[in-house]
C-alpha cells in the first residue's frame, strides 16, 4: 500500500483526499517516517507532529505535506538558511509564500538543507553538511535548493519549496531528475524569505511533474503588502493540460550552446532528442540570438554578490543568532562573529560583493554588470519577437562528485551558464527531466516572457508526456544500490 | 592575472566586517583575483549610453497608505537576541575601536 501512495503524485493525492479515497492523516505519516529515515541529509528539521489544526481535505491542497527550503521563515520552527550564524533561530512569524500554501491546506512536512544563504550550487556549502543526490549518493544533488529537490526526487516529500537566484531551483531539478520552476521576478512574495540577492531572489516549486509544479505554484502568486516588489499575476494559473505543439516556436541560442558553456556530450544528445519529441509534437525549432547571454554569467556574479554583501551585514551578533564576543569591542564582535559564523563561499562573495561596490570600482563593475543586465533582458525581448521559448539544457551537465568542484570557485560558478540569462532578465524559466546520460538525469530548460507561466506549463507539460520520463528508481532507492 | 594586494584585501574585511587569519587573507587574495579577472570580461563590451537596470519590474514607488498598525511586540523581537536587555539588544562598548 505504502507503494502504492508514493507512486502518488501531490496533485493525484490531493484530488484521492478529496474523493475520501485517501486519509490526509495517513498520507502525512507515511512521509513523515520517510523524512525521518532521510539518508541523503536532505532534511535540516522534520515535524514531529501533524498541524495543530489537523487536515482540512475539502481545502485544494487538501492537507498534503509540503517540504520547505530552510531559508524561508517559519514561526517557532528551526530556520538558519543553511547557515551557523543562525544556529538556534526560531522566526516570530512565517513566509508569505508559505503562510499562503498553508492557507490552502498544505501540511509542514520538514525544512529543507541548502547551501548556505542559497549561494551554491551543490548543497555542499552548508552548516548540516553537504546533501546526497538519490540518483547516486557519490554525488551532488545541486543547489541551492538541493535538499528540497533531493526529497522530492526520493520521494520523501511529495513537493517541495525552494529559491532560485541564479539557478538555484532549477539546477537541482535537472540534477535530481525533478521539475523546478522559477517564476517570474515578483509574482510570490519574497516576504520571510532570507534575503541573497533581492532583485534576482523568487520563490517556486519543486515537484515530481509539471501538473504539480502548476497547482502548487497557483497558491503562491499573489502581491503582498509586505513585499513592495510583489505583483498581482495577471491571470489564473491553470493546470497544464496540453498534448500538442503545433505552432509552437522553440528558439534554440547558440550562444549557449557553443564551446563557452562546454555542454558535455550526453547532455547534449539528451537535448537534441527532446527537441525532435518536439518537432514531433508539432513545434518549430529554429536557432536564435542571445548576443550577450554569455556575459550574464560574469554580470551575474557582480550583481548577486554585491546585494548579498549588504543583505549578510544584518548578520552581526546582535539581534539573532551566533555571536563571539569575548572582551572584545563592538566592532570586533561584529568581526568575529561574522568569521565564526559564515562559511568560505559566504565569505568569499561577501567579500567580492564588498570590493565591487567599494570607491572607486563601483561603476566599473557593479555599473557595467547593470549595463550588462539591460542587454542580456533587450536580447530576450528581441528573441521573443520570433520564438515563443527559449530552450537550453539546464546544467552543461549531469550530477558531479562530491568534492570534484569545491576547490574551484569558478568552476562551480559556470554550472550558472544556462540558468543566470533568465534570471537577470526576470523572467520564467522551468526545468523538466529530458532523460538520462550514464545513470544520471539531465535537465531541460524552457524559458518565457514575463507572465507566460501557463503557457510555459501547458508547453512543459506536453513534452513531459511525449518524453515519459521515470524517476521512480530513485525513489526507492533503486538508483543508488 | 593581476593579482589583488594585500592592502586591499584587508581594507575590504575591514569594510565587510569580516576577521580573515593570514591563511584566509592570502587564499581571498589568490580566488578574488581569479574570480575579476574572469568577470573584467565584460568591461570590455561597448556599453555607451545603455541604461543600467537594477530592477527588472516596472514599477515605480509602491506606497501605501499612512496608518499605524501592529508591529512585532517587543518580548518577540528580543527572543531571539543573543544578549536581550529590558529595552534593547545588549552589545559590547564600541571602545578604543570606535570608528
Amino acid at each position: 500500500m505504502s507503494r502504492e501512495l508514493l507512486d502518488l503524485t501531490a496533485a493525484g493525492a490531493a484530488a484521492a483526499i478529496a474523493a475520501g479515497e485517501l486519509e490526509a492523516g495517513e498520507l502525512y505519516e507515511l512521509y513523515r517516517g520517510r523524512a525521518a529515515a532521510d539518508e541523503l541529509n536532505a532534511f535540516s528539521w522534520v515535524a514531529s507532529e501533524p498541524a495543530p489544526g489537523g487536515f482540512d481535505a475539502d481545502s485544494p491542497l487538501a492537507g498534503v505535506p509540503l517540504a520547505v527550503k530552510d531559508l524561508f521563515c517559519t514561526e517557532g520552527v528551526p530556520t538558519q538558511s543553511g547557515s551557523k550564524i543562525l544556529e538556534g533561530y526560531r522566526p516570530p512569524y512565517t513566509a508569505t509564500v508559505v503562510e499562503q500554501l498553508l492557507q490552502a491546506g498544505a501540511t509542514l512536512l520538514g525544512k529543507t538543507n541548502q547551501d548556505e544563504f542559497a549561494m551554491g550550487s551543490s548543497n555542499e556549502n552548508s552548516a548540516f553538511g553537504p546533501v546526497l543526490n538519490p540518483w547516486d549518493s557519490s554525488r551532488v544533488p545541486g543547489g541551492s535548493s538541493g535538499g528540497s529537490a533531493a526529497a522530492v526526487a526520493a520521494g520523501l516529500a511529495p513537493w517541495a519549496l525552494g529559491t532560485d537566484t541564479g539557478g538555484s531551483i532549477r539546477q537541482p531539478a535537472a540534477f535530481c531528475g525533478i521539475v523546478g520552476l522559477k517564476p517570474t521576478y515578483g509574482v510570490c512574495s519574497r516576504y520571510g524569505m532570507i534575503a541573497f540577492a533581492s532583485s534576482l531572489d523568487q520563490a517556486g516549486p519543486l515537484t515530481r511533474d509539471v501538473t504539480d509544479a502548476a497547482l502548487l505554484f497557483r497558491h503562491m502568486v499573489g502581491q503582498d503588502r509586505w513585499d513592495s516588489t510583489s505583483l498581482q499575476f495577471p491571470e489564473e494559473i491553470v493546470l497544464p493540460g496540453r498534448e500538442r505543439l503545433d505552432g509552437v516556436r522553440l528558439g534554440v541560442p547558440e550562444e549557449l550552446l557553443g564551446a563557452g558553456g562546454g555542454i558535455e556530450p550526453g547532455v547534449r544528445a539528451s537535448f537534441d532528442a527532446a527537441l525532435a519529441l518536439a518537432e514531433g509534437l508539432g513545434a518549430t525549432v529554429l536557432p536564435c540570438q542571445l548576443p550577450h547571454a554569455p556575459h550574464a554569467l560574469s554580470a551575474y556574479y557582480i550583481i548577486a554578490p554585491a546585494e548579498a554583501s549588504a543583505n549578510l551585514a544584518r548578520f552581526d551578533g546582535v539581534r539573532f543568532g551566533l555571536r563571539v564576543a569575548g572582551d572584545s569591542d563592538l566592532t570586533t564582535m561584529y568581526s568575529r562573529t561574522r568569521a565564526e559564523g559564515f562559511g568560505p563561499e559566504v565569505k568569499r562573495r561577501i567579500m567580492l560583493g564588498t570590493y565591487a561596490l567599494s570607491s572607486g570600482y563601483y561603476d566599473a563593475y557593479y555599473g557595467t554588470a547593470q549595463r550588462v543586465r539591460t542587454k542580456v533582458a533587450d536580447d530576450f525581448r528581441a528573441a521573443f519577437g520570433s520564438v515563443d521559448f527559449i530552450v537550453t539544457p539546464t546544467a552543461p551537465g549531469t550530477a558531479f562528485k562530491l568534492g570534484e568542484k569545491s576547490a574551484d570557485p569558478l568552476a562551480m560558478y559556470l554550472n550558472d551558464f544556462c540558468t543566470v540569462p533568465m534570471s537577470l532578465a526576470g523572467i520564467p524559466a522551468i526545468s523538466i527531466p529530458s532523460g538520462l546520460s550514464d545513470g544520471l538525469p539531465v535537465g531541460l530548460q524552457l524559458a518565457g516572457p514575463a507572465f507566460s507561466e501557463n503557457r510555459l506549463l501547458d508547453a512543459a507539460y506536453a513534452l513531459e508526456r511525449a518524453i515519459g520520463f521515470d524517476g521512480r528508481a530513485a525513489m526507492m532507492g533503486e538508483a543508488r544500490a | 592575472m593581476r593579482m589583488l594586494e594585500r592592502e586591499t584585501v584587508d581594507h575590504v574585511a575591514r569594510l565587510a566586517r569580516l576577521e580573515l587569519d593570514d591563511a584566509e587573507t592570502e587564499k581571498m587574495a589568490v580566488e578574488l583575483s581569479k574570480i575579476l579577472d574572469h568577470i573584467e570580461a565584460i568591461r570590455e563590451l561597448d556599453l555607451e549610453g545603455v541604461e543600467p537596470t537594477s530592477h527588472v519590474i516596472d514599477i515605480v514607488n509602491a506606497l501605501r497608505a499612512d496608518v499605524p498598525h501592529l508591529s512585532l511586540p517587543r518580548e518577540l523581537a528580543l527572543a531571539s537576541a543573543p544578549d536581550p536587555t529590558d529595552d534593547g539588544f545588549g552589545v559590547p562598548s564600541p571602545g578604543a575601536s570606535a570608528e
